[in-house]
């Protein structure tokens, strides 16, 4: 068994070979992002590139109602990670069942499903999801998941309106059109 | 602490102190018997430990809190004697409960200070020395003074920074294997209400704390749709004004949200009284607000007892060698019962702190530029990377090879020399989508 009682500390060439304390996170977040699995609709660029903790997503779904779009995120990674969940922003105004005007995402595993097996490219998979697939159970935007429950072909017609540019129920989209 | 005595000797300065006497005297019993789970040590040996556990060994308390009290008494009491401890908190009153070093009289004061002195006017021998400070203040100098640390964190985030640094302190001789001496363990305590924990880690020998990060259960978090449209519970009114109405209202300019702040805490209150009546929700107050906000669990005074108890142990046993200690993980549930157990938490090979084998050394020259030098990285045998992602200890990016809005950002400096992107013996990080692990690379110019 490991036995403490030492003698005294004599100094020596320092061969420190750990990690500094502080970037146990970003260390992780290099191993997520050299494994990124990018989609072929989706795009990640980093503004900085000596700063991985903050990057930005977008993605130009190829099928489903978004399909005519480009749409905008900002990923922020928290020094925390990946106990914390990194945190992402739609920058797109968007008409979305489970997107809010402000451009908060609600996405499980960003919130109440997120675990530290989870990496960077299962938030890249999850926002696919959630273009393929709207979800009106789970609302954010009320009215459009109200809306996608009782007529989807009423639903499609607001969400082409907001990507093409115009007013949905009062509130003015800006052109999201794929580029 | 000075002792003029000779070995095994009562410190002339300690009343009371007799081997097999009273204060200390169990400890003096134990190193002079025999037992099946110990071997017997020589009565030099005994007198020996004794001395080094008075005069010599420095340990290191984290936390003067609810564990911290705790450890402090109990490690004083056990013999350890030049004991130091940091603790960046204040007294409150809603602590005098458990942290029974501290009194009314003493509410505002810094813990460790008032900690410090409750137990060297108590204690005849210890000498505790007040750090009222971040564990983040102190170098590596600071930590490498000290036989063992032992900690009553609060936070996740603390404990992987300790348990980075301690990692960071193992130095390693020519075969790469870990120096003995520059081995620093941790005993690290922990309880949550009824539910505790206290495991050793022994840096580069057994699993550290980020081994088994992935075990800790996810911080409660609300469902944003839930605390967006459809609230049922106060909790989901406070999150609601903490999580989506602070960004969108920002009430104080762009300040972030700071629950130690009064005003702020009473802003997020007011918001969620309002959003509560608005919904028919019933039992918004401020201490709930604060609670959420912060993030508090009530502490349980048993639990932080339980722990600290087997913490204690464990380091006396470290020091002493009069049993072996436990490997290395104890769990304690006192939620239905008394209930704990003791397993082994296992190394992971990919650990970003452990994980990485010794670091992976390249020598280079200077005016090489930074494509020849991947070039040698991807013929290295112990790295054969193909499509590496290149990173200085410094937080530079030097080349990512994907994803390829990085790897074109950065392609510029494949043309630039090395000696004007990084300096010699410099650390780089190396990670690669075809190899599982991260890798320390060390360069060396010739």
């Amino acid at each position: 068994m490991f036995r403490l009682k030492q003698q005294a500390k004599e100094s020596r060439t320092r061969k420190e070979t750990g990690v500094h304390a502080t970037r146990a996170g970003q260390i992780r977040v290099q191993k997520d992002v050299s494994e990124l699995d990018i989609p072929p609709s989706t795009e990640v660029s980093f503004p900085d590139p000596d700063d991985i903790m903050n990057f930005n997503i977008s993605l130009s779904p190829e099928e489903g109602y978004y399909a005519s779009g480009t749409f905008e995120f900002t990923v922020h990674v928290p020094d925390d990670y990946p106990h914390k969940p990194p945190k992402v922003k739609c920058t797109t105004l968007i008409y979305h069942p489970n997107i809010d005007l402000e451009g908060n995402v609600c996405l499980n595993i960003l919130r109440q499903d997120w675990n530290p097996v989870l990496s960077l490219s299962s938030v890249l998979y999850g926002l696919q999801l959630l273009f393929l697939e709207p979800n009106p159970d789970d609302p954010l935007n009320k009215d459009a998941a109200e809306l996608l429950k009782r007529d989807r072909y009423e639903f499609q017609r607001n969400v082409t309106i907001a990507v093409r540019g115009g007013y949905v129920a009062g509130t003015y989209f800006p052109s999201a059109r794929r580029r | 602490m000075q002792s003029t005595s000779s070995p095994g000797q009562p410190p002339p300065d300690v009343p009371g102190w007799s081997p097999g006497g009273s204060l200390w005297g169990g400890l003096g019993h134990l190193l002079r018997h025999s037992s099946p789970l110990s071997q017997q040590l020589s009565p030099e040996a005994a007198a020996d430990t004794e001395s080094f556990l008075r005069t010599q060994c420095k340990l290191l308390i984290i936390g003067a809190g609810g564990l911290g009290c705790e450890l402090l008494k109990n490690a004083a009491l056990s013999g350890f004697r030049d004991i130091h401890v940091i603790d960046l908190d204040t007294i409150d009153l809603t602590n005098l409960n458990r942290q029974f070093l501290f009194r009314t009289k003493d509410v505002g004061e810094p813990k460790a200070t008032v900690a410090a002195d409750f137990v060297n006017n108590r204690i005849p021998g210890a000498n505790v020395t007040p750090y009222h400070a971040n564990i983040m203040d102190f170098d590596k100098d600071f930590y490498r003074q000290f036989h063992l640390v032992i900690a009553g964190l609060d936070s996740i985030d603390a404990r992987r920074w300790l348990n980075a640094m301690l990692y960071s302190l193992v130095e390693r001789d020519d075969e790469g294997n870990p120096v003995q001496e520059t081995i620093i363990p941790l005993i690290d305590g922990g309880t949550e209400g009824f539910q505790g924990q206290a495991r050793i880690i022994i840096p580069s020998l057994s699993s550290c704390f980020e081994c088994t990060l992935s075990l800790f259960p996810p911080a409660k978090n609300f469902p944003l749709c839930t605390i967006a449209n459809t609230p049922r519970l106060p909790e989901h009114c406070i999150e609601y004004a903490n999580a989506v109405l602070w960004d969108k209202m920002k009430p104080f300019g762009n300040s972030k949200l700071d629950t130690d702040k009064p005003e702020h805490t009473n802003w997020l209150f007011e918001q969620a009284k309002e959003r509560a009546d608005h919904f028919g929700i019933k039992g918004v107050t401020y201490r709930l607000t604060q609670g959420v906000a912060k993030n508090i669990i009530p502490a349980v005074a048993s639990s932080n007892a339980i722990v600290a108890a087997a913490c204690a142990n464990e380091a006396v046993k470290m020091i002493t060698s009069i049993a072996n200690n436990m490997d290395n993980y104890m769990m304690y549930n006192g939620r239905y019962g008394v209930y704990t157990y003791t397993y082994r938490n296992e190394k992971r090979p990919d650990c970003p702190v452990c994980g990485a084998p010794a670091l992976v050394k390249v020598t280079a020259k200077g005016e090489s530029t930074l494509a020849e030098f991947l070039e040698t990285i991807a013929g290295h045998p112990e790295l054969r990377s193909r499509k590496p992602f290149l990173r200085t200890s410094t937080g530079k990016t030097l080349y990512a090879a994907a994803p390829a809005h990085l790897r074109k950002a950065t392609e510029g400096n494949l043309d630039k020399k090395l000696e004007d992107l990084i300096s010699s013996n410099m650390e780089l990080t190396l990670s690669d989508k075809d190899l599982p692990f991260i890798r320390t690379v060390y360069v060396s110019f010739i």
